[in-house]
């Protein structure tokens, strides 16, 4: 009995517990699917802005690129450049680790090796949309 | 679990319905999916990218009608995501329900808003 008292037992995992250990790509892909949906839903009153002006007229369209230039209000342009680069980059992180989800869904295709695979294809793929797509919308090709 | 479901013992959080929204969750993604792929196929058709083409995306009413049950599709997906996320991280009962409160009413307003841009146009 006294033996079993005094053994260490390893007890509830926390945080800084769990950060000793390195995420596998899938779990990174995991953690980010969340974090990305968090920052599109706090994010969503700038992403209806820029559906507002850049649709609305050719007058607030001229006022949606200006954004990117002299800002909104007080918010310099380079923040709102930063802010849009993050809404880019969350929507195509959530959108392909989403189509990840579905297509492991319905296939039942899933093992290590492809959940490797498929999750360094959602780091890469939406780092590269997210440069490609915020290029062109600030002008540079 | 049983014995929670009444009295001053009962559970007060929790889902209660896993498979509901498991399923919405997936129905209201593909949706969003299928929006993205559509719009994605209409601004990289041949011209240059400015308000004409722009606005004219939405202006067809099929448009119209896929981007309006792509906002409530939305509304609903970010409500079960974001409660998922209180559910997991935030313990206390009144501070989960006064997150809760607040994630309804950010999102019935967001979504009326970008109804109100949608259809005015």
């Amino acid at each position: 009995m006294a033996e079993a008292t005094t053994k260490q037992r390893p007890g509830t995992m926390r945080l800084t517990d769990a950060l000793q250990y390195r995420l596998p790509p899938a779990g990174v892909v995991s953690i980010l699917h969340r974090i990305s949906g968090a920052i599109l839903f706090f994010l969503l009153p700038l992403t209806i802005w820029l559906f507002d002006t850049s649709v609305t007229s050719e007058f607030s369209f001229e006022r949606f690129r200006a954004a990117f230039v002299s800002g909104i209000g007080f918010v310099p342009g380079w923040f709102i450049k930063l802010l849009v680069l993050g809404i880019l980059w969350s929507y195509f992180t959530h959108f392909i680790a989403g189509v990840r989800h579905l297509w492991m869904d319905v296939t039942h295709s899933v093992s290590k090796e492809q959940g490797r695979i498929s999750a360094h294809i959602t780091l890469g793929l939406s780092l590269v949309l997210t440069l490609l797509s915020g290029l062109k919308l600030f002008g540079v090709y | 679990m049983a014995n929670n479901t009444f009295g001053s013992k009962r559970l007060v959080v929790g889902a209660h319905y896993g498979f509901r929204d498991w399923l919405a969750q997936r129905v209201t993604g593909a949706l969003m999916a299928l929006f993205t792929l559509v719009l994605l196929a209409q601004l990289l058709m041949p011209g240059q990218i400015g308000y004409d083409k722009w606005a004219g995306i939405f202006a067809a009413q099929w448009m119209k009608v896929l981007t309006f049950t792509v906002i409530i599709s939305l509304a609903y997906h970010a409500w079960v995501g974001m409660r998922d996320i209180w559910m997991d991280y935030v313990k206390p009962v009144g501070l989960r329900l006064l997150a809760h409160l607040f994630t309804i009413v950010w999102l019935v307003g967001c979504a009326g808003w970008a109804v109100q841009v949608l259809w005015r146009l």
